[in-house]
């Protein structure tokens, strides 16, 4: 099935731009990013800290399947309703540097909206290591399922 | 661009991933790498074929018997790409769309 998430990231570019669109209602979509409980739910994460205007600064906490902690956190710079959020994005002890967050909220129709997300790097060099974690992540979960099976079969 | 698409099929099969690790870590045989897996023979060789056809193994004759190499370079070509990043986001995105469908106001 063709993926309704587009991703355009030009070779040799420190940016990329994510576009999505939905079939909901532009203030469902923009509600889904400002109720802690629902970004929790979709992103999968626990929210310590959303506070939702220019100024304001959020933490999230996400805990991996060996029980590991992981933080996020970033500073949000704008804040519109049903429009835009401007925000930067970091995750805590990791070597990658802080990213910036454009994000650009759209009426299609009644009931179908669109997202788009413009993210800026420090360099193409950590554009291009960030793109590759969610592969490492798959390999290590096929690792790990190797690694069950192995010990189980002995 | 339908090869490249094949070769995003390929690894997605998690079956097909831990083929890759292990021969990741050795050259081996199809019967040694089948010997690893609870599934039919038949089924492991189909996926030596999909990974050989998309060039992420490749077959060399040492005596009587075929030893399966990984590719690295191709390995790496599919890891620059943006697929899995893609995926991610586009797995996040249904979810906020599938949550937001049955949303249901508080008072």
């Amino acid at each position: 099935m063709e993926l309704k998430t587009k991703i355009h990231a030009e070779e040799g570019k420190q940016e990329l731009v994510i576009t999505r669109e939905f079939d909901l209602p532009l203030e469902l979509l923009f509600k889904a990013y400002v109720e802690p409980e629902i970004v929790e739910q979709w992103m999968g994460t626990k929210v310590l800290k959303l506070e939702n205007k220019k100024h304001g600064s959020y933490q999230f906490e996400t805990t991996d399947p060996k029980g590991n902690k992981h933080g996020f956190n970033g500073t949000i710079h704008e804040f519109t309703p049903n429009q835009n959020i401007t925000r930067t994005f970091e995750m805590e002890n990791t070597p990658f540097p802080v990213q910036l967050e454009f994000l650009e909220f759209e009426e299609l129709s009644e009931n179908t909206s669109k997202l788009r997300m413009h993210v800026i790097y420090k360099s193409v060099a950590h554009r291009d290591q960030i793109l590759q974690l969610p592969f490492a992540q798959g390999i290590n979960i096929a690792h790990n399922r190797l690694q069950n099976f192995f010990n189980t079969s002995k | 661009m339908n090869l490249r698409r094949d070769v995003f099929q390929a690894i997605a099969d998690p079956s097909r991933r831990a083929i890759l690790l292990l021969v990741a870590s050795q050259a081996m045989t199809a019967g040694a790498i089948a010997s690893n897996f609870d599934t039919a023979r038949p089924t492991v060789s189909k996926h030596l074929q999909i990974l050989t056809e998309c060039e992420l193994l490749r077959q060399e004759q040492s005596g009587r018997e075929v030893y399966y190499h990984l590719n690295a370079k191709k390995m790496k070509e599919v890891a620059d790409f943006i697929e899995p990043f893609r995926k991610m986001w586009d797995d996040r995105f249904n979810k906020l769309e599938a949550i937001m469908k049955n949303y249901k106001p508080k008072k």
